[in-house]
């Protein structure tokens, strides 16, 4: 974010990347171990339990999105015979390898000394992971986390979960880092968790006032930043939820809108749900474009891929092993296609929302197969007009910002004539 | 469909070998049949003989041995190739999601798919696994599983797993048939498969050994047979074509020897072997259909015949994009059959878009490369109708390999 206006919860989300970042560059020095993971399913609580520092590749592809570095990274990934077809956040990490694996923060990234290949919600991640074990020839766990087929986690399910997580994953861990594992440091870890999922959700929620007094999507990114990566469990993490929390208390109070790179955004004029990721490598100017138009998310799919705490879980110390497994099960691809389009309709009632949008993604399948059909039954169901965009995560090739602007303005255009009509039958 | 056999009919006067070479042709065109009927005539007779009912199932791999000992029969769905013309299926599907799920859709949606009682979607990519969500929504009465495949090899974790996967399988079967699956139907079932595979593999063998007696679009088409027929007629269909093959006279050619990788979902259009045939290369082995050659070994048929099957996909089954496999090397599978079969070069095709086959494709090419064996890809969609610069590359392919090897 711009220095427009830099809020205290920011500072703090800044240093405690920059600590982190600092601690992976030392990570051989220090003798830590390092864990290379995704963020749906990631048992950030269980490798702080070995004292091992946790990296997540996706975070790093969208970091080198946003600093300009994907086309370059991509580029070396095709040139080294992967395909313009597929996921672009394996190729932007795997380019950012070949080029040397320097972090967003300009320092060498530390070589894994395990891959915890958290297998939740998307297929690729396994492929990821593979290339990856091609390259470091390192130790792989592998934690298959059945998907909700059904619409529900069985008991077998977490059964299954919790086996893995209990034979497999950390007696790996314990090799690899020399350390024993302590269940009463990841109960303490987990009630840490909780208490800040807690802030958490209350943000998300605020988007219920009118004005809303954050973007559940373009602000949301940053909001779920600390627990969605490396510090779900930590001190740390309560105390940004706690800030921000205060924070945007105050702006509920004030009855002012979400801060946006460009300042305080002035009227709302358009609430909207918005599912699929945003992209990256424009993210400011697609940001721009909605906010100009006075047009903010209320809820988004996105801030779910690392936890769906809106609808009631949160970690519970008390059964350590089995609230990882419903944690890991119950991330957002994770779940059917029937029960994202209930989740999404349900947003739009309870968001009150005037449209709902899908971002969809050229190279992501997990988030994009059955949007098209996502996009009908929200609408059937919810009465609200659906919009659709379409653009990449990191590939600069497929933002087309003129593309995109013109959509989303007819979109908004469709709204108001919708709002119209209903002011005429009234 | 031309004749065959290439041997000079009447000029030699073999006639034996005349009536093979018609035979081989009759049994063929009957495959072809099978293939382009879209409407799944057999299905529905099948269905109506047998009094029972059909379950269908998506690539790669379903356990068919637990709907056979159901009475019912299992039907393959590999899309609808390039006969299909899409008129709702691209509504639901962007243009960046590969064709077969589209096509899928067009089945379900122009009723082709009601003679079907029932799906199973294994989980071996996240398209079919969104599909099968789509299709509770779209097709809400009928039965729709997402069949989870363990990817944790271990057998008290994911082999646990997958018996209970399953166990309610079984018990949803025996609910759609109202037949009980015991112990004793299960094994017989599994013998049944058994023999399918061996004749599947004795023909793999042929077509390795003799190209000629064996081309891969034949073969493709007795494989997809093996989609809509119970197993049963396939087993004889396998039968008569390998006696009948095996009497013709073929001239055989002086081709590369070539394994075609990487399309083991959506399937090539049957213009596309061809033209890869025409441009010289015997295609001596493939993973197009893998569900009748997933398991390597015949699975037990004596102890519990649940286990036998876990048994079977933990520790006998094929190597695969669509399966995680620990501590392995990357591509030695592909490499051992490259060996074994005498196999001159690799092409990989992979459908557009796969992210599972376009993923694995470089750690194949590299396995591929360091142990000296020659490849060469592209990408195809199976409602493609132009094969002139695959068949072009693939001749090339060839060519430099029979001037280099
Ligand atoms: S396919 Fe989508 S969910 Fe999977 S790794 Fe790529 S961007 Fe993430
Ligand atoms: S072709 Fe590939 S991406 Fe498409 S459904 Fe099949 S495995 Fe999935």
């Amino acid at each position: 974010m711009s220095d427009v206006q830099k809020e205290p919860s920011m500072v703090k989300q800044k240093d405690m990347i920059a600590d982190h970042f600092r601690k992976l560059s030392r990570a051989k020095e220090d003798g830590r171990k390092v864990v290379y993971t995704f963020v749906p399913g990631n048992l950030t609580e269980l490798i702080a339990n070995f004292d091992m520092l946790p990296v997540l590749p996706e975070i790093n592809a969208l970091q080198s999105g946003m600093r300009g570095k994907s086309k370059e990274y991509i580029a070396e990934a095709e040139k080294h015979g992967h395909s313009e077809d597929v996921c672009t956040y394996v190729k932007c990490d795997y380019g950012m390898l070949k080029k040397g694996n320097v972090g967003p923060t300009g320092e060498k990234l530390p070589e894994p000394d395990m891959l915890l290949l958290s297998y939740t919600g998307c297929f690729t991640f396994m492929k990821w992971f593979e290339i990856l074990r091609e390259e470091y020839k390192c130790p792989v766990a592998m934690l298959h986390v059945p998907y909700q087929g059904e619409g529900e986690i069985t008991k077998e399910m977490r059964e299954y979960i919790v086996a893995q997580i209990r034979d497999d994953v950390i007696p790996m861990m314990e090799k690899i880092s020399g350390n024993k594992f302590d269940e009463d440091k990841l109960k303490a870890a987990l009630r840490r968790s909780a208490a800040a999922e807690d802030d958490l959700v209350w943000t998300l929620e605020s988007a219920k006032h009118r004005p809303s007094p954050i973007d559940a999507y373009f602000g949301g990114v940053y909001y779920i930043g600390p627990i969605f990566s490396s510090f779900r469990g930590s001190s740390d993490a309560v105390e940004y939820y706690r800030m921000l929390r205060e924070e945007v208390k105050g702006r509920i109070d004030r009855g002012e809108g979400p801060i946006t790179p460009d300042g305080p955004m002035r009227e709302e004029k358009y609430r909207l749900v918005v599912e699929g990721p945003p992209n990256w490598t424009s993210f400011r100017q697609f940001w721009k474009m909605f906010h100009e138009e006075g047009a903010v998310v209320v809820a988004s799919s996105y801030t779910k891929v690392g936890g769906v705490y809106d609808q009631g879980f949160r970690h519970n110390p008390d059964a350590p092993l089995e609230t990882l497994a419903d944690y890991c099960s119950g991330c957002y691809t994770n779940l059917n296609l029937p029960q994202r389009i209930e989740l999404l309709s349900k947003y739009v009632t309870e968001y009150e929302a005037d449209g709902f949008m899908i971002n969809s993604i050229k190279s992501c399948n997990s988030f994009s197969a059955g949007q098209l059909h996502i996009l009908r039954e929200v609408q059937d169901r919810t009465g609200v007009a659906g919009g659709f965009i379409e653009s990449d995560l990191v590939d600069p090739r497929y933002f087309s910002a003129a593309n995109i602007k013109n959509r989303l303005e007819s979109y908004l255009q469709m709204i108001d004539a919708k709002r119209k009509e209903l002011i005429a039958v009234h | 469909m031309e004749h065959a056999c290439d041997c000079e009919r009447g000029a030699s006067g073999d006639s034996s070998c005349a009536d093979s070479g018609s035979e081989v042709s009759e049994i063929v065109r009957r495959c072809e049949e099978l293939y382009d009927d879209l409407d799944l005539g057999y299905v529905k007779k099948w269905k109506e003989e047998h009094r029972s009912k059909a379950i269908g199932f998506l690539p790669i791999y379903v356990p068919r041995e637990l709907i056979h000992a159901a009475g019912m029969l299992p039907v393959g769905i590999m899309g609808a190739g390039d006969s299909l013309e899409i008129i709702r299926g691209d509504a639901y599907y962007q243009s960046y999601i590969c064709h077969l799920p589209r096509s899928v859709i067009e089945l379900g949606l122009s009723g082709r798919l009601d003679c079907i009682d029932g799906f199973l979607f294994p989980s071996i990519c996240d398209v079919i696994r969104n599909l099968s969500g789509m299709w509770m929504s779209l097709f809400g009465g009928k039965y729709v599983k997402y069949l989870d495949l363990p990817q944790n090899l271990a057998p008290a974790l994911g082999g646990k797993f997958y018996r209970h996967e399953l166990t309610r399988i079984r018990a949803d079967f025996e609910r759609i048939s109202g037949r009980e699956i015991t112990d004793d139907r299960l094994r017989k079932s599994i013998r049944t498969y058994n023999q399918n595979s061996r004749l599947v593999r004795d023909l793999f063998r042929i077509r390795s050994e003799t190209p000629e007696l064996a081309p891969a679009s034949e073969v493709h088409l007795l494989m997809r047979a093996g989609n809509v027929l119970s197993v049963e007629d396939h087993s004889s269909l396998l039968m008569e074509y390998i006696s009948a093959t095996m009497k013709t006279k073929r001239k055989k050619m002086d081709n590369a020897r070539i394994v075609l990788h990487g399309a083991f979902c959506e399937q090539p259009p049957l213009g596309l072997l061809r033209s890869l045939e025409n441009a010289g290369c015997d295609i001596v082995d493939d993973d197009l259909v893998l569900v009748n050659r997933w398991i390597k070994d015949p699975v037990s048929t004596s102890g519990d015949p649940m286990d036998a099957l876990v048994d079977a996909y933990l520790h006998h089954s094929v190597a695969n994009a669509s399966k995680y496999i620990a501590d392995d090397e990357k591509g030695r599978e592909l490499i051992e059959t490259c060996r074994s079969k005498r196999v001159e070069g690799v092409i990989f095709a992979a459908p557009s878009f796969c992210d599972p086959s376009l993923l694995e494709l470089p750690m194949l090419q590299d396995a591929l490369d360091r142990a000296g064996i020659e490849h060469t890809n592209f990408r195809y969609s199976e409602d493609m109708g132009q094969f002139h610069s695959i068949r072009e590359q693939a001749g090339t392919f060839a060519d430099s390999i029979k001037l280099w090897s």
